[in-house]
């Protein structure tokens, strides 16, 4: 489904170089769960911005199915690869009512001087918040601006997906939130990928989560993925084991202790 | 003092459709779009060149105003998104350029439109039963007309994604939507509308200068962040309504100042300065609203 070949991405402030994807290679069928964990600095973030487009590799290529999406744009890219980011504001558009998010998102690519949200819309995109259970149904005509962080998350999700992308890309997108906002997005998109059977990288600093979800997890240090299990081994895997992991790389920094106590 | 208001209405509504431009600039793309100051002359320059040397009719000459104006803004939108220039530096360089161009257009640094038909002068003949308001119904219907083309385009697909643009680029990318496209598009139709409002000031004015445009990117500031502040509203229609309302309000200050100034020693030259200072207090106004809360919160 997708796949990167020798990726890796340099770079240059001035006259330093940060390396921060080191030739990677990685290979996701189709419909996989990949949850990838790593200390600030792995390159996590680099890698989901490299496969989205937003940062172009310094080689390698990558592939989707059977096209070499290398220099594609990343708008282009949007239509099979959805997105969703950290910081709630980033995901909608905050001046804009709900329905109009969502009728901008019911569209990828091409827009034309077609009313962008005609009324016969209207009963589709209340459908469609319906699913969502959290009553947004109601508030077709509330500008995003007005909602909580939880909300807008979960509006994100629902843009993200409603155009069927083949692609999901979660870079740590309940990190903003309370824990129990942050449960409520967790439950949704992994309800939304199960429907859909998208393919789905999320990137995580929750090793209980990364265990939990999905049926691949990828540690990543440096720029380099150093430890990927699946299946079997992932499920028996602890936080334990993998806070072992990270200190046999000499890598247990503030961070990783504090969760592992937390 | 009649004669006065209407002459405030009038020319508040005919810088109202530039401080349109600048609304679609500023506030919907957050784009600060200095080329205004030279398409505004641009428009005003060709108007007054097709009026006075080749006869075209004096409406077509506000849409061909429209398209030079929509060029030059188009320029600008490229000199920032192909060759990563910023945008104020984008904006003022068109301007400069601009106005060697305006120069050229125009043969020398003003134009009179002295003894010629403009819209102007066609409506007050054909619209005499109103008598002195006949200018100020056309120039109404104007503004009025482009402030609802410029609603209703952005509520088709193109301005959802010009809106969402200027909200969020991230967002937008990832909804599959070009953001250079976009910016282009929406400094071109921008400055489209600021020529428009300069071939029509021209007209009614019955002159086009090389210095007219000369702080145009400050009231039609001034207009957008007056209504803004008079009407606030997410909804686009009440939006630019706003716009139209703060330039009138603008006008009438002017006019007001202008005339009754004296009194406190105000002269005709400060106008700019004092224009700006308000600018500048409304711009800064919010921030220091909220440094003033953060530090009653922190005590």
């Amino acid at each position: 489904m997708l796949s990167l070949r020798g990726v890796s991405k340099v770079f240059q402030i001035g006259a330093d170089r940060k390396v921060a994807i080191r030739q990677i290679d990685l290979d996701l069928r189709s419909g996989e769960f990949l949850t990838i964990i790593g200390s600030n600095g792995a390159g996590k973030s680099t890698l989901l911005n490299l496969i989205a487009g937003t940062v172009p590799p310094t080689t390698g290529t990558i592939r989707l199915a059977d096209m070499d999406i290398t220099g594609v744009p990343p708008h282009i890219r949007a239509r099979r690869i959805g997105r969703i980011v950290q910081d709630p504001l980033a995901g909608t558009a905050p001046s804009m009512t709900v329905a109009e998010n969502l009728a901008l998102a019911s569209k990828r690519g091409r827009r034309t001087l077609r009313l962008g949200l005609p009324s016969r819309m209207h009963r589709r995109i209340r459908a469609q918040l319906e699913v969502l259970n959290i009553g947004m149904e109601d508030r077709l005509d509330c500008s995003v601006s007005t909602l909580s962080g939880g909300e807008r998350q979960a509006l994100t999700i629902l843009m993200a997906t409603l155009a069927q992308p083949e692609i999901l890309l979660l870079d740590e997108h309940t990190a903003a939130l309370d824990p129990s906002n942050a449960a409520m997005i967790v439950r949704m998109t992994c309800a939304f990928v199960e429907r859909l059977g998208l393919t789905t990288l999320m990137v995580t600093h929750n090793m209980e989560q990364a265990i939990e979800l999905g049926d691949r997890l990828v540690m990543m240090h440096k720029g380099e993925i150093i430890h990927d299990i699946a299946g079997e081994a992932k499920a028996t895997t602890s936080v334990g084991e993998l806070v072992d992991m990270f200190s046999r790389h000499h890598i247990v920094d503030d961070e990783l202790l504090l969760e592992r106590v937390c | 003092m009649e004669t006065l208001l209407i002459h405030a209405l009038e020319q508040g509504l005919a810088y109202g459709i530039a401080a349109l431009g600048i609304f679609l600039t500023y506030r919907i793309l957050d784009f600060p779009d200095l080329t205004v100051d030279g398409s505004f002359v641009t428009g005003a320059a060709i108007a007054s060149l097709l009026l006075s040397r080749y006869g075209f009719d004096p409406f077509s000459v506000l849409v061909i105003a429209f398209v030079a104006g929509a060029a030059a803004g188009t320029v600008t939108g490229l000199l920032h998104t192909k060759m990563k220039i910023t945008r104020l530096l984008s904006g003022v360089l068109m301007m400069i350029m601009l106005y060697s161009i305006n120069l050229r257009i125009m043969g020398r640094p003003n134009l009179s439109l002295l003894r010629i038909d403009t819209v102007t002068r066609l409506v007050d003949a054909a619209w005499s039963g109103l008598g002195p308001v006949a200018i100020l119904v056309f120039i109404t219907i104007l503004a009025m007309g482009v402030k609802f083309a410029l609603d209703l385009f952005l509520r088709t697909e193109l301005g959802f994604a010009l809106r969402a643009t200027g909200d969020s680029e991230t967002m937008i990318i990832a909804q599959g939507v070009n953001t250079n496209t976009m910016k282009v598009l929406g400094v071109a139709v921008a400055n489209g509308l600021v020529a428009l409002s300069g071939a029509l000031v021209a007209q009614y004015n019955g002159f086009a200068d090389v210095g007219m445009g000369t702080g145009t990117i400050v009231t039609g500031l001034a207009a957008v962040i007056i209504g803004g502040t008079l009407i606030r509203s997410s909804r686009i229609g009440w939006m630019t309504a706003g716009v139209l309302v703060g330039s009138v309000i603008y006008r009438l200050a002017v006019v007001l100042a202008l005339r009754y100034g004296y009194v406190i020693g105000f002269q005709a030259s400060d106008m700019k300065l004092v224009t700006s200072l308000l600018v500048i207090l409304a711009l800064v106004a919010p921030t220091l609203r909220e440094r003033r809360q953060r530090k009653v919160r922190a005590c």
